[in-house]
């Protein structure tokens, strides 16, 4: 176990700015991000938009260490993210709901929520934090002895962002929560992010749903084809011609 | 009904219980690791020279010698792991298949070098016991209740602990583990280390039936394969289940025709499943 994680374990996880500089990251030849500087401060809510293959998933697989970066750097307070295993991040407070919710169909909803906390930090929660996923998801309540993989399209998702919370975070990374939903499940997801960050959670959301997005973050980046493309606060990016033209549908 | 068949059946389902353990403890492995540790058999093999030798030479009360047997088994399923298997995690199939086979040999050579070809007994059988018109071994009932309570415990474990749930769910999704805070890389040590368990513990149920040798391994190890793809690997239910199918049909053959054919009509039986359903019988 790495000293920053050791320090982390001996209290909860504080709430810290996550801030990447100059991250470049690729796949063996292939190079996916290309100089990408993004700050996230305790308490805001950041998203990151653009089209398919721009490198948001890329991105948040950079943050949570699941793909290592080829340069620049990466810190969440004062650790160095790129020295600590991915598995320790649950303990440093970091949550990522992955690209497709990759959920265990096979163990029920309960189970999936054990999973989630599985860190030794939050073992001692799980009876508390399960019923607060409960809460804030009355539907996975009903269905919790339920196998994961029967569940609606809409109730994964929950599932899955309950999955996350488990683990206690003060920072939550989700890759698309709305993509393949109905739009009335869309908005009850987005209601539900803008729940969480009212309980003073940290989100970065990478989204393509930009009109929908900006609602609920305070600020947004705008990632193409690897590149940090334009940034700025939600009222000036939703209010910017090119972005309008591009992501809004409007002309 | 003829109440030599009842025995056999009867036999059949405690036979069932002991195949049952060694199947568990391949397919967890298989399961979770991706890796078929060929040498399973072998690591039964050194189990029961284990006791073997703490009860017959260094005069150990027996249920201390088992106790000391599964530690010592696991323990043996960990360097297995460790020395083997994680070296050639990213290697094709058959190089793993290679080296665990490898270490099969190497089992065998050792124990002959070290205990000779001699056949080792432990010396100890409980009296029959008479269950309405059929008389059972004393000793193979032990062993199959012993058997049912390890399988019951190795379900609670699974079903019931972080860990457990762990092993369950990074057998269908291992690049997500560490978002859950998983090691993947610990959960394999601990899956190896239950799977080496499970092999000592078929070592002490078998070294009370079975005399010990070094090739004993010959005889229940290929059968316990077949179970295995029988069952569908990684599938623990299903092995479970493929268990008692080929203990009934071994020991119903021996009562018919004798004990070598019923282990023809075994091999003939697995080979029309595989041509029929070669996912195995109870795949899903
Ligand atoms: N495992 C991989 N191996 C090789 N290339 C990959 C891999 N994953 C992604 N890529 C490539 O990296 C680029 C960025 O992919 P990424 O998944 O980060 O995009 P994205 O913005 O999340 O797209 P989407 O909105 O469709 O999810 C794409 O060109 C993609 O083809
Ligand atoms: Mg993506």
């Amino acid at each position: 176990m790495s000293a920053a994680v050791a320090a982390a374990r001996s209290a909860a996880p504080a709430a810290a700015t996550l801030e990447l500089s100059g991250i470049r990251a690729g796949y063996g030849d292939f190079q996916a991000l290309f100089g990408v500087d993004l700050r996230v401060a305790p308490g805001e809510a950041v998203g990151v938009v653009g089209p398919n293959g721009a490198g948001k998933t890329t991105l948040l697989r950079v943050i949570s260490g699941l793909l290592r970066p080829t340069a620049g750097t990466l810190r969440y307070g004062g650790h160095d993210l790129t020295a600590v295993a991915p598995h320790e991040l649950p303990a440093l407070g970091i949550a990522h709901v992955p690209e497709n919710r990759r959920l265990f169909p096979h163990l029920t909803v309960e189970e999936n929520l054990r999973v989630g906390a599985y860190a030794r930090t939050a073992r001692a929660h799980f009876a508390e934090r399960r019923d607060r996923v409960f809460s804030l998801f009355p539907r996975l309540a009903e269905r919790r002895h339920q196998l994961a993989g029967t569940l609606s399209g809409g109730e994964q998702q929950m599932c899955a962002i309950g999955r996350a919370l488990m683990s206690g975070p003060r920072l939550l990374l989700l890759d698309e929560p709305s993509a393949g939903l109905a739009p009335i499940v869309v908005q009850q997801v987005f209601a539900l992010v803008r729940r969480i960050r009212e309980e003073g959670l940290t989100v970065l959301i990478v989204e393509q749903n930009v009109a929908q997005v900006l609602r609920v973050v305070d600020r947004a980046y705008v990632l193409e084809t690897g590149r940090i493309a334009a940034a700025g606060s939600s009222a000036a990016l939703a209010a910017d011609p090119a972005i309008r033209r591009s992501y809004l549908g409007m002309h | 009904m003829d109440p030599f068949l009842l025995e056999a059946l009867v036999n059949g389902v405690l036979l069932g219980g002991v195949f049952a353990l060694p199947v568990l403890g391949l397919n967890l492995v298989f399961g979770v690791v991706d890796v078929i540790w060929l040498c399973y058999a072998e690591l039964v093999m050194v189990g029961m020279y284990a006791v073997w030798f703490l009860y017959t030479q260094a005069g150990w009360p027996l249920p201390l010698a088992f106790a000391a047997c599964l530690p010592f088994v696991a323990a043996l399923g960990v360097l297995l792991h460790v020395l083997v298997v994680r070296p050639l995690l990213r290697a094709p199939p058959i190089n793993q298949v290679l080296a665990t086979g490898g270490v099969l040999f190497v089992l065998q050579g050792v124990a002959t070098l070290v205990f000779s070809t001699d056949f080792r007994s432990l010396g100890v059988e409980m009296p029959p016991m008479e269950v309405g018109e059929v008389f059972v071994s004393g000793t193979k009932l032990a062993a199959f209740l012993a058997a049912l309570a390890g399988a019951a415990a190795l379900w609670a474990f699974l079903k019931f602990t972080y860990v457990g749930t762990a092993i369950r769910a990074i057998a269908r999704d291992r690049e997500v583990m560490p978002l859950m805070g998983v090691d993947p890389r610990r959960i394999y040590l601990i899956t190896s280390a239950v799977g080496g368990t499970l092999a000592g513990f078929a070592a002490c149920l078998l070294v009370v039936q079975l005399d010990v040798h070094p090739f004993v391994g010959l005889s229940f190890g290929p059968i316990t394969f077949m179970i295995c793809v029988m069952g569908g690997l990684g599938n623990m239910l299903g092995g479970f289940l493929a268990a008692f199918l080929m203990g009934l049909i071994v020991s119903v053959g021996g009562f018919w025709w004798n004990t070598e054919m019923s282990y023809v009509v075994a091999f003939v039986f697995f080979i029309a499943v595989m041509f029929l359903r070669p996912q195995g019988l109870f795949a899903r």
